[in-house]
């Protein structure tokens, strides 16, 4: 038993750690919220050097064969520079879903160029009335010769400005709710008849509403069998979660100790506040608050190594992902709440970095389901079997 | 990272799991329970010896004195196998609390005297700590204990001791010295409970039942063969020993198997027809501790696997006591809401098997008693202010 991370793993947080450290302070991340396309896209080929856009890809695809738990070692570490560059949504999300399609020839074109830097990918998965069902999908692809032709309207697709690629989920068959019968396709973002109309979100990432008007697809398009996109997005669902919370972690543990260090120089009726015993008592529930979060999310490491080793089936890892992303809006929500509250007016403030930080937690919370949504996904498993 | 178990390991933790299916029976399991009618005294000294014919007593001690000489993974398999089958712990009093300052600061003439007895169950110790005017503030402890050639004279109050009325021994911190530091004048005294001048007065707790008490001393003779270590020094002695205390607080498996039999209930018991558990409000307040809970495990062994490296306990260690008493409180509320107003029937008004719901008087004590965890062994409070000072730096 351990809680160590590889000598490998240690390498490439080091490398996250730096470079947030060294290149990402505030000012510039700033800068780069506030311009146009609002990511830095030498940055990106950056990442692409130093191979941190590789790690969950397989080698046969020139990746690092990286795991979950690497996955989460490079979240966390960019979470703590609260860095807008899509990781999440090019490498994790987009990614993950690539790598576990069955269409071998679509992964050997696509995944090549997410590692070179050259693709930023989304998936548009979300419509206006969907909230958090994946399943709710409107969006229809209907067959003809030799492809379909998708019509429908994405909304917040992440990174939806920058992406050169969208994983979209459409209607092959069935009704709006159905689980089965919808598919997922790979749809180019200047194919005719994509409209992307996008804008800046609360965190300062940007997203899109994208809309399909009459765009035709081919079958090579396909990530895996028609109508089996639930099949597959399940499946990576857990590797998602736990890279947006090992990401939400690295934020609340940067919260707290900008909460800590505060409280010990801001100076009050001729004392520093954190000799207060009232401030001290919420600065260990916050820090507790963070404690747990990490034990879980180690607990969604440890579980997911042991199925991808194939070792346990999936039913413990399926209620211990639920439980996290719950932890994580909870506990997020607290710690977020707690160093605004401690830091005072300064908290309120734009200037100051903390609200930038508690609002990417609040995103991180609403993104796939937030606490309780999972809370309850986590009830049907644990009482209702 | 990952949490595999050696496969030595886990034919240890088989061994363990054997030896408790087969001497954990049900009717030991019903004896300690209380509803056997037997003393609780007379039912954990008999499951007690079964441990220590077994060799299994002390896990905690050092091989030398009847420890087991297990690594530290066997010992947290160990208590890790205990709390999912159910098994109290054992009275901590001597085995757990003063073994360990008497093997650790004790003469060899204490320890040949005191540590057999312990590890046979044969002496019932309790803890002389806490008075009317010392709880978390334990350093302004009065209880006098002056010198007079071969003896210490006794005098003072002692409060909250627990089975005081079954021990032979009580292990005392008293005040030696006055006018230096508080802490400096303090020391450790061993005490026979049957030395003349002590009164125990029973303490009926709040779960109508009977395990503290206060202890009054008046002059009483203590030799000075007693006195562990040097006088004027047992604070230090003390702090080794609530440290001691501290860890494993948090009963991470105790609580799985409470969860797990509150979900039982849960199913049986029914409110318009409809099993609580499929309740959508009650299945949040069950999911709020259960995550929790799932979250104190990964606590607890990310706690274990650096000391079994050798490591230091890190700061998440802190939070054991304050994470694992708020759950199993959180429990023990859940089982009385399942109680309901049947709960609140006493023992003896009406037999259990007539009002149905045989769990309700247990779940009712075990909830009102149940507000101790988060006062004794250092309130949540002096916890919270030990990770401020120490983990945070405040």
């Amino acid at each position: 038993m351990n809680f160590e991370f590889s000598e490998e793993q240690t390498m490439i947080k080091d490398s996250v750690t730096r470079f947030v450290r060294e290149q990402y302070d505030f000012d510039t991340r700033r800068g780069i919220v506030e311009s146009a396309e609002g990511i830095n896209r030498d940055f990106w080929s950056m990442f692409a050097e130093l191979g941190w856009l590789s790690v969950p890809f397989a080698e046969e695809y020139g990746g690092f064969g990286g795991n979950v738990v690497d996955i989460a070692v490079v979240m966390e570490e960019l979470g703590k520079g609260i860095v807008v560059e899509p990781y999440a949504s090019t490498v994790v999300v987009f990614g993950g879903l690539l790598s576990a399609a069955t269409n071998q020839d679509l992964k050997a074109s696509v995944i090549p160029t997410i590692i070179e830097g050259n693709c930023l990918g989304s998936f548009a998965y979300m419509e206006p009335q969907s909230r958090f069902e994946m399943t709710d999908v409107t969006t229809t692809a209907e067959a003809v010769e030799g492809g379909y032709t998708l019509n429908g309207v994405k909304t917040v697709v992440a990174n939806g400005g920058t992406a050169n690629s969208f994983i979209v989920s459409a209607r092959t068959s069935g009704d709006q709710f159905d689980r089965s019968g919808i598919s997922l396709f790979l749809v180019d973002s200047t194919a005719p008849g994509v409209e992307v109309k996008s804008y800046k979100m609360m965190d300062g990432q940007s997203a899109a509403t994208v809309t399909f008007n009459s765009v035709s697809v081919g079958d090579a398009q396909m990530l895996n069998a028609v109508g089996e996109a639930m099949d597959l997005i399940d499946q990576v669902m857990p590797q998602i979660l736990i890279g947006l919370s090992a990401e939400a972690l690295g934020i609340m543990s940067t919260l707290n100790s900008l909460t800590v260090d505060y409280s010990k120089t801001r100076q009050q009726f001729g004392t520093p506040i954190s000799s207060f015993q009232v401030l001290q008592h919420r600065m260990v529930d916050t820090f507790m608050a963070c404690e747990q979060t990490k034990s879980m999310l180690y607990r969604g490491l440890c579980e997911s190594k042991s199925v991808s080793e194939g070792e346990t089936d999936d039913s413990a890892l399926a209620k211990t992902v639920h439980a996290l992303k719950a932890t994580v809006a909870r506990y997020g929500k607290t710690i977020g709440e707690e160093a605004i509250q401690l830091h005072g007016g300064i908290g309120m403030t734009d200037e100051l970095n903390i609200g930038h930080y508690v609002k990417r937690l609040m995103m991180i919370n609403t993104t796939f389901g937030d606490g309780d949504y999972h809370q309850k996904k986590f009830n049907q498993l644990s009482y209702m079997s | 990272m990952d949490i595999k178990f050696s496969a030595e390991d886990i034919a240890f933790r088989d061994e363990v799991r054997a030896f408790f299916a087969k001497e954990y029976d049900a009717t030991v399991a019903e004896q300690l329970s209380g509803r056997a009618g037997i003393e609780y005294k007379s039912a954990i000294v008999s499951w007690q010896k079964k441990l220590h014919a077994k060799g299994w007593i002390a896990p905690g001690w050092p091989k030398e004195y009847g420890g087991t000489g297990w690594t530290s993974t066997q010992k947290f398999i160990y208590e890790t196998e205990r709390g999912l089958a159910g098994i109290p712990d054992v009275v901590p009093f001597g085995l757990k609390m003063v073994a360990p300052v008497i093997y650790t600061f004790g003469n060899e003439e204490q320890k040949a005297k005191f540590l057999p007895r312990i590890l046979e169950s044969e002496d019932w110790w309790c803890q002389g700590y806490s008075e009317p005017g010392a709880g978390s503030d334990l350093a302004a402890l009065t209880t006098s204990a002056d010198y007079a050639g071969d003896n210490y004279i006794v005098n003072g109050r002692k409060i909250w001791t627990t089975f005081a009325q079954y021990a032979d021994w009580i292990f005392c911190l008293v005040r030696t010295s006055k006018g230096v530091r508080r802490q400096e004048g303090i020391s450790f005294l061993l005490i026979d409970m049957k030395s003349p001048g002590i009164t125990v007065k029973p303490i009926v707790t709040i779960d109508g039942k009977h395990s503290l008490n206060e202890v009054l001393f008046e002059d009483v003779a203590v030799p000075t063969e007693n006195l562990i270590g040097e006088q004027d020094k047992g604070w230090t002695y003390a702090k080794a020993l609530l440290a001691h205390e501290r860890t494993g607080m948090a009963e991470v498996a105790d609580s799985k198997r409470m969860l797990d039999g509150l979900k039982k209930r849960a199913v049986a018991e029914v409110n318009g027809g409809k099993p609580m558990i499929e309740d959508p409000v009650f299945q949040m307040r069950m999911s709020d501790i259960e995550m929790e809970l799932m979250a104190l495990e990964y606590t607890e062994l990310r706690v274990f696997a650096s000391m079994a490296a050798g490591g230091m306990p890190g700061p998440e260690s802190s939070l054991l006591k304050i994470k694992g008493t708020e759950i199993s409180q959180a429990i023990h509320e859940l089982q009385l809401q399942l109680a309901a107003t049947y709960g609140g029937a006493l023992p003896g008004e009406l037999s259990s098997d007539e009002l149905g719901h045989d769990f309700a008087a247990e779940a009712r004590g075990k909830y009102m008693y149940g507000r101790a965890a988060t006062i004794y062994g250092g309130s949540n409070e002096v916890q919270r202010n030990v990770i401020a000072k120490a983990v945070l730096g405040l």
